[in-house]
């Protein structure tokens, strides 16, 4: 136990001084995100995550927004078992026909407002997979799609950003 | 070699005629009868060499019907042996008797190829889907594959227990977590677990018969999205593949920033991989202490590689990053720290007894079983087999690194995590070692693509195990066949194997990630 918490205290808080070269960058993006969640969402934004047919990239990254340089849940984003408790769907694709009937019976699960962010490359447009007898292509091809985030795969930062664009977009629409 | 070539002699006598190794087939193979085809699984059976792969190949474009090839493994030996099927008689003689891994791959062929193994005990599809049509064989070269497919009726027959208190728990195909798609059924009694059956394929996405659409060269980007998390180990066996195709050398350079490049992402994946385990018996110290060294790592890489998983940085002929003076001193400099850091953190994994009671005695995999199953990488090794490619078969710089090997006995989840802790360690000194004597020069050499008919083979330890990609090159040079063999092609059956007797549903997650076997790797 005395390793632990002296592993715990040597290690101090990483998120706040978190490196230099983006530091100010997730602050700031984070600070912002979290006024538009507290006013839209109170407080919490809730997020299912869905592979439709990704390689696993997108999901280490998406991983990574929960580790401590990037924190994502002191914005008040976290991430639910389950579509009946979600805020977005954020899908990662190509979406495979093996997917297709899952993908959408996710998304009738979840409840309204229903927001969906296709992420990744592949998510946006099938990226390498493009088109074919297994890969239908893009999100926007099963379900309605209401941002894109690209990237091979997008960084942690890439999708908060993403996240603050779909939260903007919902405070104008 | 010789043992293999021994055996097959003696089981088969004149009828196997060899080749190789030449750049038409740069491991030594052979062409044997068709109804000879299980007599040298028995053979080979015989003298314990495994099965590495098994696959088929539509060579109508060479003038021929299909080709059935199984890869046979002994110790550092690599044997191809193929049969030729004309196109009115698409059958084969099943190895599934004698070779458990050719469960799936057979049913892969059949699925995927249309090509059926006589003698097999299952005949129901597998990564297709029974609301595919049947006739749809995207392996073939008559099949269309820029259509979508239409859905017809049809139910995949599980395995049902029946009995008192016996219930069945279906998950997935969407999960809990971040995770990729797959789904298990348990038919379990109370907690425990009497049946596990796994099916994959969600994510297929038709990455074989992509590659015969692109060029050799852009199927290296492909190959480096076939498993996201083991980018750089598939796109460095393709490459590999391609190289032993054409007989392009890289220069000593590049050879040895891909084996750096391959030991970072394999400790990468470990270090996340361990936390994870951790955090499925509700350790999450050692989950957000890992994923900030990890986070550290990726960093690094794209700092000085310009991308955090080093996606598409391995390329045919080379590499396309390179580094200086000063980003190997941040790199030993890193190197310093992290190692430090996680030398800490393995004390306190050792030092926790609860932890040890969760992971102690959880999916047993007996070396008997890993043997039988035909089992690769870090799960093999902590079975009690010594298997790593970059010692028994290794590719410039590996044979110039003397490389230790862990090998634990066990086979639980404890022996699995260890394994993975002594792995870490020697990627550590691995790294310092090659950036020790990392040749000056070039990092890549101009590549020659095949003109005619020619086969590339290659096999790489990524951080999951063994990798082998196999490349066929029609008459005029084009792609014909890129056969692809994640580790998760077989390990994924090791897992199924080991939960069922003895273990309880809630361990199931601690199960799976101590395997952590890549869907996308095995669905394609």
């Amino acid at each position: 136990m005395i390793r632990i918490l002296r592993q715990i205290f040597r290690t101090g808080i990483v998120t706040e001084p978190v490196p230099e070269d983006i530091s100010p960058e997730v602050f700031e993006v984070g600070e912002q995100l979290k006024k538009v969640i507290w006013k839209r969402f109170h407080r919490s934004l809730t997020i299912r995550q869905v592979d439709a047919g990704s390689c696993n990239g997108c999901e280490l990254e998406i991983h990574a927004m929960n580790n401590v340089y990037y924190n994502c849940e002191r914005f008040g984003i976290h991430f639910t078992a389950s579509p009946r408790f979600a805020d977005v769907l954020l899908v990662t694709g190509p979406v495979s026909h093996n997917m297709e009937i899952a993908l959408r019976r996710t998304y009738n699960a979840t409840p309204a407002p229903k927001i969906v962010v296709a992420v990744g490359d592949c998510g946006c447009n099938g990226g390498i997979f493009g088109e074919s007898y297994a890969s239908l292509g893009g999100i926007d091809k099963v379900i309605p799609v209401d941002l894109q985030i690209p990237g091979c795969p997008p960084t942690p930062m890439d999708l908060l950003q993403g996240l603050l664009r779909v939260m903007d977009k919902m405070g104008k629409g | 070699m010789r043992e293999m070539f021994d055996a097959l002699n003696t089981a088969i006598g004149k009828e196997a005629r060899f080749f190789g190794p030449d750049f038409e087939a740069p491991v030594l193979s052979c062409v044997v009868p068709k109804e000879r085809f299980y007599d040298v699984a028995r053979a080979m059976k015989k003298i314990d060499a495994m099965l590495a792969a098994e696959w088929a190949t539509d060579e109508s474009r060479l003038g021929k019907g299909f080709g059935i090839y199984a890869c046979y493994r002994l110790r550092s030996q690599y044997l191809i042996v193929r049969t030729d099927l004309s196109a009115d008689d698409p059958t084969f003689p099943s190895i599934t008797k004698r070779y458990v891994p050719a469960y799936r791959f057979e049913r892969q062929i059949e699925s995927l190829m249309g090509l059926t193994p006589v003698g097999h005990p299952d005949t129901r599809p597998w990564i297709k889907f029974e609301d595919w049509p049947t006739d749809a064989w995207p392996l073939r070269k008559t099949f269309d594959a820029s259509k979508r497919m239409p859905r017809v009726k049809g139910k995949y027959a599980w395995i049902s227990f029946e009995g008192e208190g016996i219930y069945e728990i279906p998950v997935g195909p969407v999960h809990a977590g971040i995770i990729e798609p797959g789904h298990f059924r348990f038919q379990a009694v109370g907690e425990h677990v009497m049946h596990l059956e796994t099916r994959l394929g969600y994510v297929h996405k038709g990455i074989e018969k992509k590659f015969e659409e692109l060029s050799w060269i852009e199927g290296a980007r492909l190959a480096g999205r076939v498993s996201g998390d083991t980018t750089v180990a598939h796109s460095l066996a393709y490459c590999m593949a391609l190289e032993s195709m054409t007989g392009c050398t890289p220069p000593p350079r590049a050879q040895w920033l891909r084996a750096l490049f391959l030991e970072r992402e394999r400790i990468a994946n470990h270090i996340g991989d361990l936390g994870a385990i951790c955090n499925d018996v509700a350790f999450t110290f050692i989950l957000y202490q890992n994923m900030r060294l990890k986070e550290m790592i990726v960093r690094t890489n794209r700092t000085l590689f310009g991308h955090r998983f080093m996606m598409d940085r391995v390329v045919p002929g080379g590499v396309s990053a390179d580094i200086d003076s000063k980003g190997i001193k941040e790199i030993e400099d890193q190197l310093d720290y992290v190692s430090d850091e996680f030398e800490r953190l393995v004390l306190v994994l050792d030092d926790n007894a609860s932890l040890e009671d969760r992971t102690r005695d959880t999916a047993i995999m007996s070396k008997e079983m890993a043997m039988d199953l035909g089992m690769a990488g870090f799960v093999a090794r902590a079975s009690g087999l010594d298997l790593d490619c970059r010692k028994h078969h290794p590719f410039p710089p590996y044979d110039r690194l003397n490389i230790k090997v862990p090998v634990l006995m066990a086979g639980d989840v404890h022996a699995r995590v260890w394994v993975r802790v002594e792995e870490i360690r020697e990627s550590f000194r691995l790294i310092r070692e090659i950036l020790k004597s990392l040749p000056d020069g070039p990092i890549a050499s101009p590549i020659k693509l095949p003109k005619r008919v020619a086969t590339g083979f290659a096999a790489v330890e990524g951080w999951r195990g063994e990798i082998i990609y196999w490349l066929q090159a029609g008459p005029a040079g084009e792609v014909n066949r890129c056969m692809v063999r994640d580790p998760s092609s077989i390990c994924w059956l090791g897992l199924e194997q080991s939960v069922p007797f003895g273990n309880i549903v809630p361990d199931f997650p601690v199960c799976n990630k101590s395997f952590n076997q890549s869907y996308s790797g095995n669905d394609l």
